[in-house]
This record gives structure tokens, sequence and C-alpha cells, in this order.
């Protein structure tokens, strides 16, 4: 099935049949691998992109649904040279201990920066982490880091692009 | 995953032209492809409704709050209509699942799927609401008929949900702290005509509270009050007797934040 979508900002042809997961497609067949696949059930958070500029599983999406989409992976915040301010602020904190679920977390920091602002308070990324399962327990460091990367993110607007939701009162 | 055939519709009219044979909706899909991932459901045909236009409408309408089937549960929550007309909707819609699942999630998906732990169909029973469908309406009363069965037929797609907007309403749950699933949670809706509650997760299927609209209309004390019922819930989380007990907590919370 033919796809188009925004791939880390470049246009993406996608060719693949109806029942391919994102996070599949994305692993297997370009061999984005930063994308990881934890539960598979829709638990964990460990294959978080962003979609449309807000948080989304890719264990539970299928690429022929994503026509005009723009999808963002890890591989798509920054470079080594070049860190997302995300991704600077975990590696301050070294908010990662084997590292499995960080993708995840970063992409959930992003998206709750967006939302909440560079004030957003420790109570708030607790409660909006709850999508993202750490099994090294290091939450501590996670928090801090997405609290840091919130304030560093500061030039980037709040909240989440428009929604396509029209709203009439 | 089983093959399937995907459609994208971009009408009404051709979303049910194209539902045919062994075929399922897709919504926000966060119930359905998991379900389809470990083949405790498999189809043949997909329809995708997501390109069709006006299904995620969040509108007042005189006394009744419209919400599109296709509407998010972060869209719900993050609404300031909802959030003005029925606070309580917005603040339990808040409470389902986390971000991401909120981010795809839909209020018609939630409410076709029905399950016995879902937030959705307590606040549905308890602000008297209907079921707007391609085929016609349902009560709320009517509609939920125990564990995952609903009034729907096969092909019949929900296209909105009217919420009767109430004096003033909430909603409390004691979450799974893993699934976030309420494994009790209780909505309380006052009206100018009366008071409905309506339960989850304690029992098999979402259900009315008589005993507690009661309680609450007199105005006699909650305290000590535990839901019961033949149709309690028991599993691993939590046996019936805890949950009969989370359901009376869980009422003097939200009957509390009405008062």
């Amino acid at each position: 099935m033919q796809t188009q979508f925004s791939l880390n900002g470049a246009p993406h042809a996608a060719d693949a049949p109806p029942e391919t997961l994102l996070s599949e497609y994305l692993r297997d067949h370009l061999g984005l691998t930063g994308t990881h696949i934890g539960c598979e059930t829709s638990q964990c958070g460990a294959c978080n992109v962003l979609v449309d500029g807000d948080s989304a599983k890719a264990c539970t999406l299928l690429v022929a649904t994503l026509d005009g989409a723009a999808v963002t992976t890890i591989e798509g915040l920054g470079t080594p040279e070049a860190l997302h301010p995300m991704q600077a602020a975990f590696k301050t904190s070294h908010a990662l201990q084997c590292g499995f679920c960080t993708p995840g977390m970063v992409i959930a920091g992003i998206a709750i920066a967006r939302r909440h602002g560079p004030q957003v308070s420790t109570e708030t990324i607790r409660h909006e982490l709850e999508g993202n399962l750490c099994r090294c327990t290091g939450y501590q460091n996670i928090v801090e880091a997405i609290g840091n990367g919130a304030k560093a993110m500061q030039g980037e607007p709040v909240g989440a692009p428009a929604p396509a939701q029209k709203e009439t009162a | 995953m089983t093959p399937f055939d995907l459609k994208r519709p971009l009408s009404l009219a051709d979303a049910r032209s194209a539902f045919a044979g062994d075929a399922a909706w897709l919504a926000g899909g966060h119930t359905l492809i998991p379900a389809m991932k470990s083949r405790l459901r498999v189809v043949e045909t997909l329809v995708d409704l997501a390109l069709i236009p006006g299904l995620d409408t969040i509108a007042v309408e005189g006394d009744h709050l419209v919400i599109g089937a296709m509407a998010t549960h972060a869209a719900v929550a993050a609404s300031p209509v909802v959030q003005q007309a029925i606070p309580g909707l917005a603040g339990l819609a808040l409470l389902i699942g986390d971000p991401q699942v909120r981010n795809r999630g839909t209020l018609g998906g939630s409410v076709a799927n029905n399950d016995p732990a879902a937030d959705y169909p307590a606040a549905l029973l308890a602000l008297d609401a209907t079921i707007e469908t391609s085929h016609g309406s349902h009560a709320a009363d009517d509609f939920f008929q125990g564990m995952f069965a609903t009034a729907l037929a096969d092909d019949e797609l929900i296209t909105a949900v009217r919420f009767r907007i109430p004096l003033a309403s909430a909603y409390a749950k004691h979450r799974h702290p893993a699934s976030r699933y309420a494994l009790a949670g209780v909505y309380v809706a006052k009206f100018a005509d009366g008071v409905r509650v309506a339960v989850t997760g304690a029992t098999t299927a979402v259900t009315r509270w008589p005993e507690a609209e009661a309680a609450i209309s007199v105005g006699i004390s909650l305290d000590g009050l535990a839901l019961t019922s033949s149709d309690l819930a028991s599993d691993i989380h939590a046996g019936s007797g805890f949950r009969a007990h989370l359901a009376g907590v869980m009422l003097r919370q939200a009957a509390g934040a009405v008062a």
C-alpha cells in the first residue's frame, strides 16, 4: 500500500502491506533502529515517535494510515555533534542506565515540554510519564532531565500543533 | 498481524459500503490494533474512519454537549467547550491511559468497545447520554448490555455522543497502576430532576448505582456505603470485596466534588 508522509523532515514514500506497524517499518524496512520495541502491547512507550508534533506509540500505528503526517523519530531530533536540547538534558542528568527506554522517554519529554512549557512541574512530568516504563527504575534522573530539557527548549512554541479539530460553542 | 484490506473512505456513505464481510471500524486503534496483534481479533477488512470530515467536532447544542466519535481523549480533555460545559467529563478524559493513548484513542472507540473497566461508559450512563449512530440513536441506558456488549449492530457506526449537561458532575477513579484502567470508577451527575450515578471497573459491566443515587438525592450520609451487586468483578488485580469497598470510596470522592 502506497503512503506518503514526512519522515524526519524529508518526504517519504512508503510501500508496505496494510498490516505493517510503524515500529516494524522504521526498524525492519528503513533500519531506523532508534525506535525501540519493548512490550509491543502499547504499554511501555519505548517506541514513541512524534506524529504531527505529538507523541504516539509507533507499535500501535499502521503505516498506511499516516498519509500526509509528519513523523519524527529519535534519529530526526539531533546529531551526536548537535543534540536536541532534550537529548542534551538526558546526557547531562545521566538520565539513563541501560538506555533501552531512552528514545521513548526523550520523545515523551519533548511532548511534555511542548504541552506545558519551560516551567512544567515535577508532578506533571511524573503524571505524564505514565506511558513510559524504565525497568532500570531510573525515573529520578529522567524526571530531572525532562524538567531541564523543557527549560532548554524555551524557544519552542508551547502547546502541540493545532489539532485538526473544530470547536464551536 | 494477519493480513487484511485497509479502506480509507472519505464519507460516511463510502464507509458503510466499504464495510463488508468480516470487517471492523478503525477509530484510534488503541484497543483494536493490540487485539489484532495478539490475534484476539482477526479481520478481513479494516475501515479507517480518520478521513471522514466532521466526526471530531465538539459543540454545545442547547442543553447538550455533543462530541464527535473521532474526538480523541486529548482533544476532549483540552477542549475549552468541554471544560466549560461538563468539566467532570474533561477531567475523566485526562485520566484515560497515558498521553500517547490519549493522543490517539477516541470517544467512539471506547464506547463501542465497552470494556468493563473503561471510563467513558460510566460518563455516558451518568450523563444520560444519547449515542448517535449511522443507523439512528440509542439511549445510554439501553446501549450498554454487559461486558464488551452494546446495542450496536455489526455494521453500525457511532458518529457522536450527546451528553446532557448537568448542574454539576464529577468522576473519581482508582486506577490500576500499570494498565491505568479503573479498578473502580464512579461518575456522579446532578440534574435538576435527579441524580445519576454510574460505576465502572468494579462490576463485570458498567452499571447505574441506584442506592447511591437515592442516598445523594435525599441527602443521607454515604459513609460506609459499599457497592452491592451480584456482578462484582474479581481477578488477579483485585477481589470483589476490595472493589466493592473502592467503589464506595470513589463514590464519596465524586459526590464530595459535586456537593
